[in-house]
């Protein structure tokens, strides 16, 4: 049990991260709580990806010296896409705020419900 | 080591229920920006420098920001 | 009845990722790609921060994609909030005499840190998204401590186009004296020198400069006062 613990415990905070996302945004009606949601999912995603590429009892991928070995160093390639990820999402998540108050100065209201009951 | 990391990620998961909880919208967006703070550290734990530190200055710092000037032009208590 | 299908759909995902996340193992080497960019990567590119190397060499195309990615949503927020009708002006109540000092004071340190980290972002830890977010993190704090002030959008346009346009040319330069799209064609140098690795740092510094503007433009429109 505590092997298995030791090994799998990132797996699980990445998982239980994009569980909780998918949970606020399906169930909570508050449109700036759904954004909220869209950045939890992300985060865990970002998690994940670098977790998968860990190697045990390897160092960080940067030779800082004249006389570092290249034998155990982790995988740099999903650091590089979890980087543009990182940024990608702040992106999209200011163009969801924007689009988001342009719907509060029009509704009058932020509840999905009540957005959806009146057709104009 | 493997105490640290396991206290952290529960750390983290309490932080993302509390944000899907909580009734005033400031109160989520900060329960957001610490799970943020400790992906960070996780992230650096392990071994990638780079990622921890765009993830602790954007994640953290910036999303956090503009969520709280959103709200300002909007609704603070959720209906 | 929501609710029902909505926790049915989660109990399937959670089986479904559980299921395939027992086959992953945590900790074995998964790829040769890595490998291979490890053990040749000083003399491909001449930089010691293998990430890096594969952020700007390896896979250019990929961030030229997201620069493009930021640049777009930057745009979108502008034309979104601009054509707004005029709210009510609230009083901006002026800052404390130790908040607005201490925020000058801080200032210029916050902008020197982030240009050491995108500069060196071939050597150390860094680049050029991290060092332009810790520039935005400064003009954030200018909005927050001295409040009257704001940021000269004509100087912040010029150095978001400038930098954009600078990383296009560059590759551009690379298509007409190697072969291909963002050749690396400048002297290598030696390793851990700062003035090496080709093209990695100038385009870095363009790139730190137009996410930095990037940002600190976008707060700027979500905090106008009509």
């Amino acid at each position: 049990m505590m092997s298995f613990l030791a090994d799998y415990i990132y797996y699980i905070g990445a998982f239980g991260l994009i569980l909780i996302g998918f949970y606020i945004i399906l169930i909570k009606h508050n449109l700036i709580k759904v954004i909220i949601g869209l950045g939890i999912l992300d985060t865990g995603v970002n998690l994940f990806l670098i977790s998968v590429g860990y190697i045990t009892k390897g160092t960080a991928p940067i030779f800082s010296g004249p006389g570092i070995d290249s034998e155990h160093m982790v995988d740099p390639v999903p650091q590089a896409l979890v980087l543009t990820a990182i940024v990608i999402g702040v992106a999209v998540l200011a163009l969801a705020l924007s689009l988001a108050i342009r719907l509060y100065q029009h509704y009058d209201t932020l509840n999905l419900r009540k957005i959806r009951e009146q057709k104009w | 080591m493997t105490f640290i990391v396991s206290f952290l990620v529960v750390f983290m998961l309490v932080g993302a229920v509390a944000a899907s909880a909580f009734r005033d919208l400031i109160s989520a967006v900060i329960a957001a920006a610490l799970v943020s703070l400790i992906a960070s550290i996780l992230f650096y734990f392990l071994q990638a420098p780079d990622v921890a530190m765009a993830e602790a200055a954007i994640g953290a710092a910036l999303t956090a920001a503009i969520f709280i000037i959103a709200i300002r032009r909007t609704r603070r208590y959720e209906e | 009845m929501r609710k029902a299908v909505a926790i049915v759909l989660l109990i399937i995902v959670t089986v479904g990722i559980s299921l395939s996340l027992a086959k992953i193992p945590f900790g074995a080497p998964k790829t040769k790609v890595g490998k291979r960019y490890i053990e040749e990567g000083i003399e491909d590119t001449g930089a010691t921060n293998i990430v890096t190397s594969v952020v700007v060499n390896y896979r250019g195309f990929d961030t030229l994609g997201e620069v493009t990615v930021l640049f777009i949503a930057a745009i979108g927020l502008g034309v979104v909030l601009t054509t707004s009708k005029r709210e009510e002006m609230r009083k901006i109540q002026p800052a404390s005499l130790i908040l607005y000092t201490g925020c000058r004071l801080l200032f210029p340190l916050i902008l020197v840190f982030g240009t050491y980290v995108f500069v060196h972002g071939h050597l150390t830890p860094g680049g050029g998204f991290q060092g332009g977010a810790i520039i935005a993190s400064g003009f954030l704090l200018i909005y927050l401590g001295c409040r009257e002030r704001r940021i000269n959008r004509v100087v912040s346009n010029l150095a978001e186009s400038l930098g954009g346009l600078i990383f296009v040319v560059i590759g551009l330069l690379g298509l007409v004296f190697g072969g291909y799209f963002l050749f690396n064609f400048l002297p290598k140098g030696t390793a851990n020198a700062l003035f090496s690795a080709g093209i990695i740092p100038i385009v870095y510094i363009a790139i730190g400069f137009k996410v930095g503007s990037e940002l600190a433009g976008i707060i700027d429109n979500l905090i106008e006062e009509s």
